[in-house]
């Protein structure tokens, strides 16, 4: 399919030399690395070198601090659980409003069985207020859980320095890093983050494969047990292929990285100010100077996400949107809310989030049609006149609620 | 990716009779902005005889909420004020070749419209009856306002007594779970717990349906959709009823028809309002498989 791939943070195309590298573990190198002959011992051999390529990736000071877990959440899970049931006399919960569903669904649910669960709010860029934060660190917390980059603006947060403070009160720290991983360098090792999860298929590994970092001596409880895989810290047989894929799409994560923060940051930024220079009413969501060099989050006023995708697809391009008829929800983006977007843009929010694979002729391509698709949406919308918006548009159009 | 019908593609692609219309004397604006859907609709009322000779419309939405839009214009023009109040959501729905689950409130949102704009026309004051909620069951469109109304209404203590009364949980049975807490909210407002497994206070009928019941229940059925089949020159037969498998022979013009798949799919809905529980209808010659699949 010969499209313009521009979703990047929803997930990645696997690299060639990924699938290259997995094609022999699903035919002549097909034994279980738990077994005593041959067949079993390369593979688990090759296991071994994917853990250190990992490794290298997150700069974990062991190997085995490395766990391999079937995807993210599955990560995000484990950690949120293990702190829990590690330190039972803990009933407190800190996490922010702008996590991934796989952090706050799991939070609403502890909340029902009796923990406590303090959400941290966002400033409208979706900065963090560390002064609330440490008033919330008590003795009552066991985990702290806060995303490393935000998914739809790819703001970052101040993990490090947070992961600190909560050792400070004896709280363990867990960071979801699924989408800054194999984007930025990480160096797990000069820091106090506990935990973190990473997702094979955000960095061009396949998907149904994760990574469960956990930092020597955290005390853990396994979600699965079962067999001795994992050193008995995730029981159940490893999904070698994916494994070995993983490692490689690390090494080549690393070697691309320099790329990523200079050539890729440079297209999002040509395909930001350039759409943004074209469209009125429009603007980027989250901390343009504090975010992930591969996205941007673009508010469009007056027009609803999905008919924008609808289009944007009909020109093959692909991007994602924070409006809740994407969801099927009745809300919009809840990252979009809790930034005080009013509803009147948030439901308007196109991601891009690029790759490396991204290219300059792609970027011109989609900064010449997005304008003239955003321009007839506003044509159809009530909110819209002509070549502006119309004056006070609350007033002009108040629908009955229904 | 919603599953869109060509149809719904086709109207937001190319909506009809979108825009200000200029001389309109009766004007509706519903839907809710939080939730990312408003429609104006205008309309251009003839006063002697009551005919909607124009009508446009203005959409802040999703590709189902403009689809709608547009739909509604091409259905109500060139009716009476009266006749235009009789089409519901589902006609508008019909008209598009159907909206997915999540989606049928755009439908809803259109009915909504031209009632508003009527009222408006008649110099009446419209208001909402109805506040949508959540969507929790999805293979019948169910949302958790309709679910806690009906509970607080009818004192409802258990998940098989909400599927009978609102049909929610009558499918796949994957909301349960969600029945189940609104279900332990609601009856703890009334000072109750709520149990999993406690009995409901009336034996719900549908329950443990026998076999013959059952076939009884399906012959019903498709001779109740019979008659509209033969207008068209077609007819079905029941071939066998394999558990939760309905075998089926469509005949006559029925037979290769290009709207095949979509007459089952309204039969199979239909059979599982029925009986109230998670059906597939099958047909068993092997080019209407084949086109019912990828229908």
């Amino acid at each position: 399919m010969n499209g313009i791939y521009f979703d990047n943070n929803a997930t990645t195309r696997v690299d060639p030399a990924v699938v290259e590298a997995m094609l022999p573990y699903f035919t002549e190198q097909f034994g279980n690395p738990s077994s005593m002959h041959s067949f079993g011992n390369k593979v688990g051999l090759a296991i071994k070198k994917a853990r250190m390529q990992v490794q290298e990736l997150l700069g974990a000071e062991h190997d085995s601090e490395v766990v391999f877990t079937s995807c993210g959440t599955e990560s995000d899970s484990t950690a949120l659980l293990s702190a829990l049931r590690a330190q039972p006399e803990r009933r407190e919960i800190i996490t922010t409003t702008v996590e991934h569903p796989a952090i706050l669904t799991l939070c609403t649910h502890l909340e029902k069985e009796g923990y406590k669960v303090h959400l941290l709010s966002v400033d409208e860029k979706g900065r963090l207020d560390l002064e609330a934060y440490k008033k919330l660190l008590t003795e009552q917390v066991a985990v702290v859980s806060v995303m490393w980059a935000n998914n739809e603006t790819g703001t970052y947060f101040p993990v490090v320095e947070m992961a600190e403070l909560a050792h400070a009160c004896g709280a363990m720290f867990h960071t979801d890093a699924v989408q800054i991983a194999g984007k930025v360098p990480l160096n797990l090792k000069d820091t106090q983050i506990d935990m973190l999860s990473l997702s094979g298929h955000k960095l061009h590994a396949p998907k149904g494969i994760g990574v469960l970092y956990l930092k020597r001596g955290t005390r853990f409880r396994p979600l699965l047990r079962g067999g001795h895989q994992e050193r008995g810290r995730r029981a159940g047989t490893e999904n070698t292929a994916s494994i070995v894929g993983l490692g490689k799409a690390a090494e080549l994560a690393l070697a691309s990285m320099a790329f990523e923060n200079t050539e890729i940051a440079r297209l999002r930024d040509k395909l930001e100010t350039s759409i943004l220079a074209k469209v009125p009413r429009s603007f980027v969501t989250g901390d343009p100077s504090n975010r992930l060099p591969n996205t941007s989050n673009i508010a469009f006023e007056f027009i609803e996400g999905e008919a924008i995708l609808l289009l944007l697809n009909k020109f093959g391009i692909a991007a994602s949107s924070g409006s809740a008829c994407t969801s099927g929800s009745l809300e919009p983006s809840h990252v979009m809310r809790a930034m005080g977007v009013p509803y009147t843009a948030a439901h308007g929010t196109v991601r891009f989030s690029l790759s490396r694979y991204s290219t300059e002729a792609e970027v011109d391509r989609v900064i010449q049609v997005v304008p003239e698709i955003i321009q007839q949406l506003r044509k159809l919308s009530p909110y819209w006149d002509g070549a502006g918006p119309v004056t006070d548009p609350e007033k002009v159009f108040a629908p009955t609620y229904a | 990716m919603w599953d869109y019908s060509d149809k719904v593609k086709d109207h937001f692609f190319q909506p009809r009779n979108a825009g200000v219309l200029k001389d309109a004397n009766g004007v509706g604006e519903v839907g809710s902005i939080s939730c990312g859907d408003a429609l104006r609709l205008m309309l251009k009322v003839e006063p002697e005889s009551g005919i909607i000779l124009d009508a446009q419309f203005q959409t802040f939405g999703c590709g189902s909420a403009i689809a709608s839009s547009s739909a509604l214009t091409e259905i109500i023009k060139g009716k009476t004020l009266d006749e235009a109040l009789l089409v519901s959501n589902q006609d508008i729905a019909d008209y598009l070749d159907g909206l997915p689950p999540e989606k049928m409130h755009c439908s809803v949102m259109g009915r909504e419209a031209l009632q508003a704009a009527v009222a408006n026309y008649r110099g009446e004051v419209w208001r909402d009856d109805h506040e949508e909620g959540a969507l929790v069951c999805k293979c019948f469109a169910i949302d958790a306002v309709l679910i806690e109304n009906t509970i607080r209404q009818n004192n409802l203590c258990t998940v098989q007594e909400v599927t009978n009364y609102t049909k929610a949980g009558g499918g796949c049975s994957s909301c349960h779970e969600g029945i189940e807490e609104i279900l332990a909210e609601v009856m703890s407002e009334r000072g109750e717990t709520y149990k999993p497994g406690s009995l409901p206070k009336e034996a719900a009928s549908p329950v443990g349906l026998s076999n013959l019941q059952r076939i009884r229940k399906i012959e019903a059925v498709l001779e109740a959709v019979r008659p509209q089949l033969r207008r068209d020159g077609g007819d079905i037969e029941l071939m066998d009823v394999d558990g939760k498998t309905i075998y089926v022979n469509m005949t006559g013009a029925c037979a290769g028809c290009q709207m095949e798949a979509m007459t089952l799919q309204g039969i199979q809905q239909k059979l599982m309002e029925e009986l109230k529980e998670f059906i597939k209808i099958v047909p068993t010659k092997v080019s209407s498989l084949t086109r019912a699949m990828k229908g």
